[in-house]
């Protein structure tokens, strides 16, 4: 109720969405047992009377559950039936802050709220993840319950009543989500509403002043970067965003849709206006106030070093700088050494100068506008215009650079560009530990996608740099401003997405701005060069393109490989292919008249994983490898799939986040986004051939090795589940194209294309078929199951290639899902507890019923136990089929901040029925940020809504709960 | 010879033909501000454009000591000098070029190949560290002479950079390094450390001798590419590593592929390219640009050791004499 608390009430309280909000998520509430009503009463007066010592560690858990703030309970127990929720007494930490805050009423002491964020930090993890639940869900619509909770101090009268309200809301939406409650033996502290709490702020704008302002301490991103923009009169933001730094070059943007202190942690309030997405032709933005920002942008950009640039341009761009700031040249006021206070370049001199100088004069009559758009004009066909680079190893360890940009991803070594994947050609980003991963279509020669691996220093670069490319792809590439572009992203396990608008959608928004140009004053560019970030930039990227040059790895060139090893295994492939029946030239299918670039990059592992690898390449080489170059004609000719050739139509990009930790684990197996069906399937007649998802660790040699039963695959879904993150080191090559076999080839490519044939006949026979599975998992984790039980022919695949930019953009947000609510909470129940406790199995829903499965409907059932699954009738039936023909497989793995995703596709052909089975695992840590419920029942919803023909037809839920040490980062 | 011309005709590559000017800004246009240097080039629509050449006579120690990967006939002196004084003649006399004749130096057999000795881009020109050890006093005459054109000039002192300026395929918008026999990791990175504002971007080249061997510039956007596999394969490597999505003219033979380009003000598009009586097949593909003077030019000896059109000279675009 109203009672003051402890440091977790505070810490709570900063999370603007207090109890309702994270109801959903707290199992541990579920556990408490009726009575609650009396429970907290008698606890919120023993708060008010008996002060009791701060939280105590979660692994006390009947400590805890008195300490659990009442708030939260009845957010959780807003699940559970009234009789049900019971309420713990919860203790005060700090009686003295209470009677303080009812002195001073809304106003919050500045002391007061600094101090929280360490105490947040400090406190034992489950406080923690209350405010983080409390913040990942600040957007729900429940945001109405926290107004009441942590906005206002309400007299104790008025809390109990809003409790009251609170729980019979809970206990409609719960019956509305048909979701039940799993309790745990915990209990959350319950926090009463608090004050408001602000923090002072400080901003470096681009032209080296320092904006400063007060923020409500739980004031998210966007209040602050507003807030600058307003001051800065600035109406096309979406291309800036706020830096904070750790360290003196870690740079991050910070999150408009996240709580600032969450993200800062216990830095500094201390911020950087930059230029966020650099627009690739700034003439089209609508002011020059715009204009003019990003032009200081570039100009620090160009002293540091950042951007590089001849002198020639360093000259050109610096008279730019000077007719903008200070009009025409006057040989009276402009005397020679008018220009030395300003910087052009991170090693002027006064040649430059000189040719500065002389080139101003040219300039005469151009209004500052003017020079600003002929600087970005000029600045922009720079090559390393807007690129955002990353420093990275490949897989031998040689030092290279990853450069996000609006049209891809560049890979530099030293200065020179070695490879390029264009955001089309990008099928998935993800990250695992300091591990940063793409997954790129195959190109026009190639069968399968290839996962290709970098090494970041740490996770945090690693996750930066994921971040970077979701938010670049999403506001460069997403352009259907209808749509929210977020839905572009939301994959399993994803928390993040980008927040703001495309480009898009800014673009369309500019072109509302009606109002006179604003005016404003061009400050002189020589504090460019004083500005926060600039030196240190600077000097670290030099230093670090020292280091690529004398770097020491054996091997260090041969990041591109021509003329592969695996070339030779290709051939043999394809040898060993002749003549089955099933082959299919999977690169008709997914001929791309667009798509030019044919490096093949091929991942492989380490030395010791080499023979896994070889066992892929020879898979390859069932397709036509040469089908293109000289015989580019054939190519299209008999590619009936043309269609799907257009990729940019469909260009799809999953993203996935990941952050790997012990504790808790949730493992989830769903329908896997079929875009990529026209790519990933492979007919072939069994075992030959499988669609290999290329993570290392995975053992490949087990799919070629046969038409893998059910269990075989699950198996092999299993083992990547349990992949650990290792060092892995990725070699990339190009695959080289063979010449001599060319002829070969060509015979086989016909002969494929007619198998390609045979096998969309059979696809069309396809009845929706029952899915087989045989639950392998011996992981102790909550695992649910989608199994897509038809297979599609291909025509129709092809129709949802195209659609599915359509269909992905019109997923909901994350909060408009409707939720799936298991316990999954990573909270301690007992430490001596056995993790899984009992399984029971519920049917969700009959198989045959192809699509409407809403999470809705599925039943969750309370229980003790901790693992779950909800199979389909179908289930048996088809597993005992599992004697089919293989006709691809394909496993993913990904992973988000809390989630790792396993995803198994396997496609079999048993009688002329094929079948299409998808297999999500996913294992949701515990963490702070993370809310299980929320992270599966999105994964589920997910899941149905790729795939609207496919059921479910098994979920199975582990449940892991134990205490163990956050690794995060 | 000469077919139709025509100025900024449909292998304009986009944001060519507005003449020299300097990008747009869209919404406000500046006054005409005199081009007084090449900013970028002055973007895509200067590409080709040329007001001086290098060349220089060969010397008749080509005949026997020219560097050449594959032995054959010898060639015949006379009929070299002959086609490449017809080469320069066309330089000179048709398009108005001023061109530097540089002397013939017995003791470099390979010197009238002198773009292998320098990469002149706008102003700044890279004085290159040759593959070849024979052929790094080259580098020497073609130094002197451009800095007679007032050019900014970076020499490759690296002793572990090597670069033939025949694997340098500049587009206009980036380079192209090819990786090759010639031309190593080192010297590409000297290149990108000389010009700055283009992306570098490296092509193994394995079977040939150079990256411009079997593929040139045929136009602003137009890139001219071989047939054989290895050419096919580098220009996918291209396509794939830039931003850029460039017109391919394929021709039948790698060797005519090498042509060269220029944007001559009063001509406009102007190819110089095999004759049809060496490569008649690829020239009939050169017949199909309509919008190009096309020039052919005889090159059957020098091709003897490897030379290509595009070897025997540096192009120079001086848009200033400062």
């Amino acid at each position: 109720m109203t009672t003051e608390v402890g440091s977790e009430t505070e810490v709570k309280k900063d999370a603007e969405q207090v109890g309702p909000d994270k109801a959903k998520g707290k199992p541990e509430e579920a556990s408490e047992t009726p009575g609650n009503d009396k429970s907290r009463k008698a606890s919120s007066e023993e708060t008010q009377d008996s002060p009791v010592p701060a939280p105590t560690s979660p692994s006390s858990p009947s400590s805890q559950k008195k300490e659990k703030d009442s708030s939260e309970s009845k957010g959780i127990s807003r699940f559970l039936p009234p009789w049900l929720k019971k309420q713990k007494s919860y203790t005060l930490a700090e009686p003295k802050d209470e009677s303080k805050k009812r002195a001073t009423g809304e106003e919050q002491v500045a002391e007061e709220s600094e101090s929280h964020p360490s105490e947040g930090m400090a406190q034992p993890k489950r406080s923690l993840e209350t405010v983080a639940e409390n913040n990942a869900k600040a957007d729900d619509k429940e945001e109405k319950h926290s107004v009441s909770s942590a906005e206002t101090q309400p007299a104790k009268e008025d809390g109990k009543e809003m409790e009251v309200e609170k729980v019979t809301e809970e206990k409609e939406e719960k019956e509305k989500r048909e979701t039940k409650e799993v309790q745990t033996a915990e209990s959350i502290p319950q926090k009463p509403p608090k004050k408001i709490k602000t923090v002072q702020c400080k901003v470096v704008l681009l032209d080296g002043t320092e904006y400063s302002c007060d923020l409500e301490k739980k004031a998210k991103g966007q209040i602050l970067f507003d807030k600058v923009c307003e001051h800065l009169n600035l109406l096309e933001k979406d291309y800036f965003g706020l830096l904070f730094y750790e360290n003196s070059d870690q740079k991050n943007w910070l999150d408009s849709s996240k709580e600032i202190k969450r993200q800062i942690r216990s830095l500094p309030w201390l911020f950087t206006f930059n230029v966020k997405f650099y627009p690739p032709d700034p003439s089209q933005l609508t002011e020059d106030i715009t204009r003019y920002f990003l032009c200081l942008q570039l100009r620090q950009d160009i002293a540091s070093g950042r951007l590089p640039c001849s002198f020639v341009t360093h000259a050109l761009l610096g008279s730019y700088t000077l007719q903008a700031e200070m009009g025409d040249h006057d040989p009276d006021e402009h005397r020679s050494d008018y220009i030395s206070d300003f910087q052009f370049a991170p090693n002027q001199t006064q040649e430059m100068e000189e040719k500065v100088a002389e080139l101003h004069k040219t300039h005469r009559g151009l209004t500052p506008a003017q020079a600003d758009s002929q600087f970005l004009e000029n600045a922009k066909r720079l090559s390393m215009y807007g690129v955002d680079l990353h420093h990275a190893k490949d897989s031998e360890g040689v030092d290279i650079m990853l450069g996000v940009c609006a049209n891809g991803l560049l890979i530099y070594k030293d200065r020179l560009r070695i490879n390029r994947f264009a955001w089309p050609k990008i099928l998935k980003i993800s990250y695992k530990r300091s591990n940063f991963y793409i997954k790129v279509r195959p190109a026009e020669l190639e069968q399968f996608e290839s996962t290709i691996g970098f090494k970041l220093p740490n996770h945090r670069a690693a996750k930066r740099l994921w971040k970077v490319c979701v938010e670049h792809h999403t506001f460069f590439r997403l352009l259907s401003p209808e749509q929210p572009p977020k839905s572009k992203f939301l994959t399993l396990g994803s928390k993040f997405r980008y927040s703001g608008r495309t480009q898009a959608q800014t673009r369309q928004a500019s072109n509302l701005i009606d109002r006179p140009a604003p005016y404003f004053e061009r400050s002189s560019s020589k504090r460019v060069s004083r500005s926060l970030d600039g030196a240190p930039m600077s000097i670290s990227d030099q230093s670090l393109l020292r280091d690529f040059r004398t770097r020491g790895q054996p091997g260090g060139d041969k990041i591109i490989d021509l003329a592969a090893a695996g070339e030779a295994e290709l051939k043999e492939g394809g040898r060993e292919d002749d003549g089955s029946p099933l082959k299919t030239p999977q690169l008709e299918l997914i001929q791309d008249g667009k798509k030019k670039g044919d490096h093949i990059f091929q991942v492989k592992t380490l030395p010791g994983k080499e023979k896994q690898w070889t066992a892929m390449p020879s898979i390859a080489g069932t397709k036509p490898e040469e089908t293109d170059k000289k015989h580019a004609s054939r190519a299209e000719g008999p590619c009936t799939e043309v269609s799907n050739a257009d990729k940019s139509s469909h260009e799809t990009l999953d993203i996935v986040e990941e952050k790997k930790q012990a504790e808790v684990g949730i493992e989830e197996t769903l329908v896997i986004d079929e875009t990529n069906k026209g790519k990933i399937q492979v007919a072939t007649d069994a075992g030959e051939t499988c669609k290999v998802e290329h993570l290392p660790k995975k053992d490949s040699s087990s799919l070629p090795s046969d038409s893998s039963s059910s269990s075989s695959s699950e198996s092999e879904d299993e083992e990547v589940g349990e992949y650990q993150p290792h060092h892995r080191a990725v070699e990339e090559v190009i695959r080289e194209e063979q010449e001599e076999e060319e002829d070969v080839k060509r015979k086989e490519h016909e002969e494929k294309i007619q198998h390609v044939e045979a096998t969309l006949e059979v696809s069309q026979l396809t009845v929706p078929a029952e899915c087989t599975q045989v639950a392998a998992e011996d992981l102790v984790q909550e695992n649910a199951t989608a199994i897509p039980t038809e297979e599609k022919n291909l025509s129709e695949e092809i129709k949802q290639d195209l659609g599915e930019e359509k269909e992905e953009e019109q997923l909901k947000l994350n909060g408009d899902v409707s939720h799936v609510d298991t316990d999954v909470s990573p909270q301690i129940i007992c430490c001596s507890e056995p993790p899984v406790v009992k399984t029971e199995m519920v049917t969700i829903s009959d198989a045959t019923q192809r699509t409407e499965i809403s999470t809705k409907e599925v039943p969750i059932v309370q229980t003790e136990t901790k693992t779950i699954t909800y199979e389909s009738p179908q289930f048996d039936g088809s597993a005992g089929g599992g004697a089919g023909v293989l006709l691809s497989a394909q496993t993913i793995t990904s992973e988000s901040i809390s989630t790792t995703t396993t995803t198994h596709i396997t496609k079999m052909v048993k009688g002329g029925v094929s079948e299409t089975r998808i297999e999500k695992r996913i294992v949701i840590t515990g963490d702070a940020d993370i809310d299980h419920d929320e992270a599966l029942a999105q994964a589920i919803k997910e899941a149905k809504e790729q795939h609207p023909d496919m059921s479910v037809t098994r979920v199975v839920v582990h449940k892991e709960t134990e205490l163990a040490e956050e690794d995060e980062d | 010879m000469g077919r139709g011309r025509a100025a900024g005709g449909a292998l304009s590559a986009a944001g060519a033909g507005g003449g020299g000017s300097r990008a747009e800004p869209g919404r406000s246009d500046p006054p005409a501000s005199p081009r007084s240097m090449a900013g970028l080039g002055g973007g895509p629509a200067a590409f080709g454009r040329c007001t001086h050449a290098v060349v220089r006579a060969l010397p008749e120690s080509l005949c026997r000591q020219a560097l050449r990967s594959t032995a054959g006939p010898e060639v015949d002196f006379a009929r070299a000098e002959r086609e490449h004084q017809l080469y320069v003649g066309v330089l000179r006399g048709k398009l108005g070029l001023q061109v530097l004749e540089l002397p013939a130096d017995e003791s470099l057999p390979d010197c009238v190949f002198v773009e292998d000795a320098a990469v002149v881009c706008e102003e700044t020109a890279l004085l290159t560290r040759p593959g070849a050890p024979s052929r790094r006093k080259e580098v020497e005459a073609m130094k002197r002479v451009l800095e007679s054109l007032n050019l900014n000039m970076v020499e490759m002192v690296d002793e572990n950079a090597t670069l033939d300026g025949g694997d340098v395929l500049f587009t206009g918008r980036e380079f192209f390094v090819g990786l090759s026999k010639r031309t190593n990791q080192r010297g590409a990175e000297i290149l990108a450390d000389t010009f700055k504002d283009y992306a570098v971007s490296t092509v193994p080249v394995h079977d040939s001798l150079h990256l411009k061997s079997f593929c040139s510039m045929a136009g602003p956007n137009l890139i001219a590419i071989g047939s054989s596999e290895a050419a096919q394969k580098a220009l996918k490597t291209m396509q794939q590593m830039s931003d850029h999505r460039y017109d391919k003219l394929t021709v039948p033979d790698d060797a005519a592929a090498n042509c060269i380009y220029l944007n001559i003000p009063s001509k406009g598009h102007v190819l110089l390219h095999r004759a049809p009586e060496e490569y008649p097949e690829s020239a009939k593909v050169f017949e199909k640009l309509k919008d190009h003077m096309l020039i052919p030019i005889a090159n059957t000896e020098l091709e003897k050791v490897d030379g290509a059109l595009t070897c025997c000279s540096v192009l120079i675009n001086k848009t200033s004499e400062l």
